[in-house]
């Protein structure tokens, strides 16, 4: 029940003074800074990954790609033959085909796939691995491991954030092929004839400062929804012991993640078309 | 979305890692699709570096510009249509113009000799093209570090000027479509033509331009008419007398008859003459024999006559008779 959390959380916000509850946001952001920081040390650190920790590693890395990989590429697929169609007819009747392909990879490949992967594997895998962190958090879970001389943030976190992020990665980059691919046979049909030009087109758009920007913005992007639900999971919600966990986890994830996602996408607009 | 397993604390407080089922060969499987998110990212590297042109082998040219406006890195060089070469870098010279770096891949390179043509052209919708044309394929290839100044035109630079040319045109057409202008006064003199063609005289008081000068050349033409009448009687007369059965023409076809008759006559009798002649050709060829013998005969006496001198001579000589030639002086 999303109702009761959120008023709650509403009167809390209202009654807080504006400074206060401008540091409050400033110490949650720092917050997710930081644990992103230990985790990039972490997950750079070869002791992460000893025999110990590699299982669990694996298994996340698996579960959280293997499953979606080919649903995702044929939603993809379909997208873009509708949206290459779309576009090439009303480039037809405005006579601008030559510009109708340049258009749907800058608006495919270098926009929506990269957007619409890390929202899918935020949707599908991190925000429910971050309710089930936050699950083991609230349950005190956690808590009894540190007591046993065990890090949770490397046994349980770290596998999840870095298996989200290959996620990612993997997602954007085999939709971006597979829009490539989908949108060439829409475009010219089953023929090689057309290769040259599109190859040609390709590199036109694939700027070294493009290619940079959709490079940096996919890993930021599957950084923003592997890393943020772990965050609220850990800290955001303490003390809210027998109220409605896993609904608030997700909202306050969601709620952060997007604006996170928003603010890359606003950049890599930004740096590819200023 | 995929339902997670809330995790379960057991009495003893050890906590069951949160795990998904239990996968088999998961390690394998892991490892594969490391693999393949490292192949499949190594392959978009390369092909990104294969469209961009890294792996080709290229051949730089330089093509100076007033303005590059327009012109942005990575944009085509074309040639007939194909794109040949890349714009690589744009910088600006010491002369204030615009130096344009163009990679031209070195297999299509041959398409441009130094007498090929360069233009930038701007056009109203999309970006500007860079155009090569090779007039003259025989001329030597196009040295690589060539420069050569590119030919610009500007398409939405000539609206304006169409617009004031435009302008003028309509102004010439206000000006001429006046009450008082050239065109009004042209259609009033139309008027006039028009009512002197309707009127008496019709289109002879038009050409002539008055009514009096339509009259005489009338009158000319009535006089002409006479005269073509009397033509036809003397034509008619001279018929009977150069055709008719009393004419010139039957006497002269029957003096020609007799011509010819004559001529048959006269043929014969050349003809005889011919023979009488071939008669006499082989009489005088028979004298012409006849003096060849008599030659011969005479040689003959000759010599018989020079022997008998001999012999007289010899006779004389030994005849004891023979006369005392010496001449004695006193």
């Amino acid at each position: 029940m999303p109702a009761p959390a959120t008023t709650s959380i509403r009167q809390a916000t209202t009654r807080m003074p504006l400074l206060v509850w401008f540091s409050a946001w400033l110490r949650d952001w720092w917050k997710l800074v930081h644990l992103g920081a230990v985790l990039l040390v972490l997950a750079l650190s070869p002791s992460s990954y000893r025999a110990a920790h590699r299982p669990q590693l694996a298994r996340h890395i698996y579960s959280n790609t293997a499953p979606i990989l080919m649903g995702f590429s044929l939603v993809c697929a379909l997208i873009t033959v509708v949206l290459t169609r779309i576009v090439l007819t009303t480039a037809l009747s405005y006579g601008l085909t030559q510009y109708a392909l340049q258009v749907l990879i800058r608006v495919l490949v270098l926009e929506l796939i990269p957007l619409t992967a890390a929202l899918f594997v935020a949707l599908r895998c991190t925000i429910p691995d971050g309710t089930e962190v936050a699950a083991l958090q609230v349950s005190g879970a956690l808590d009894r491991l540190r007591a046993q001389g065990q890090e949770p943030i490397r046994t349980e976190v770290l596998p999840r954030v870095v298996a989200g992020l290959l996620a990612g990665v993997t997602l954007a980059a085999l939709s971006s092929v597979v829009a490539l691919v989908v949108a060439y046979l829409v475009g010219y049909g089953f023929t090689v004839s057309g290769l040259p030009a599109y190859t040609r087109m390709f590199g036109q758009v694939f700027s070294p400062a493009v290619c940079l920007i959709l490079v940096l913005k996919t890993v930021l992007f599957s950084m923003a929804v592997s890393l943020i639900p772990m965050a609220s999971a850990l800290y955001g919600l303490r003390g809210l012991h027998g109220q409605s966990v896993r609904t608030s986890t997700e909202m306050h994830s969601l709620v952060r993640m997007f604006a996170l996602v928003l603010l890359i996408e606003v950049a890599s607009l930004m740096g590819n078309y200023y | 979305m995929q339902e997670p397993n809330p995790p379960e604390i057991t009495a003893t407080g050890d906590v069951p890692p949160a795990l998904p089922p239990d996968v088999a060969n998961l390690d394998l499987k892991a490892k594969l699709l490391l693999l393949f998110m490292v192949l499949l990212l190594s392959a978009c590297a390369l092909f990104v570096l294969y469209a961009r042109g890294a792996f080709d082998a290229t051949q730089r040219l330089v093509l100076m510009a007033e303005d590059s406006e327009g012109v942005v890195v990575g944009m085509d060089l074309t040639f007939s249509g194909f794109p040949i070469g890349r714009v690589q870098r744009i910088e600006l010279a010491e002369d204030g113009k615009a130096r344009i770096l163009v990679d031209v891949a070195a297999k299509d390179a041959h398409w441009l000799r130094t007498s090929s043509i360069f233009t930038l052209v701007k056009g109203i919708v999309g970006a500007p093209a860079i155009r090569a044309y090779s007039g003259i394929p025989a001329d030597p290839a196009l040295p690589h570090n060539a420069v050569r100044t590119v030919l610009q035109g500007d398409a939405s630079a000539e609206i304006p000027k169409v617009i004031s040319a435009a302008k003028d045109l309509i102004d010439n057409l206000n000006a001429l479509t006046q009450a008082d202008g050239p065109a009004g006064a042209v259609l009033a003199q139309l008027q006039t033509t028009t009512e002197r063609l309707n009127g008496p005289g019709g289109a002879m008081t038009v050409l002539l331009g008055s009514e009096a000068e339509a009259k005489k050349i009338t009158l000319t033409l009535e006089r002409t008419n006479q005269l073509l009448a009397r033509l036809d009687g003397l034509a008619a007369k001279t018929d009977t007398q150069v055709f008719g059965e009393q004419g010139v023409m039957p006497q002269a076809k029957t003096t020609v008859v007799q011509l010819n008759a004559l001529l048959t006559d006269a043929r014969t009798s050349l003809q005889k003459v011919d023979a009488v002649l071939k008669d006499a050709q082989a009489i005088s060829a028979n004298a012409k024999d006849a003096s060849a013998d008599l030659g011969v005969l005479r040689g003959e006496v000759d010599a018989s006559l020079r022997k008998v001198q001999g012999l007289m001579t010899e006779i004389n000589r030994k005849w004891p008779f023979a006369r005392d030639t010496e001449i004695h002086l006193p």
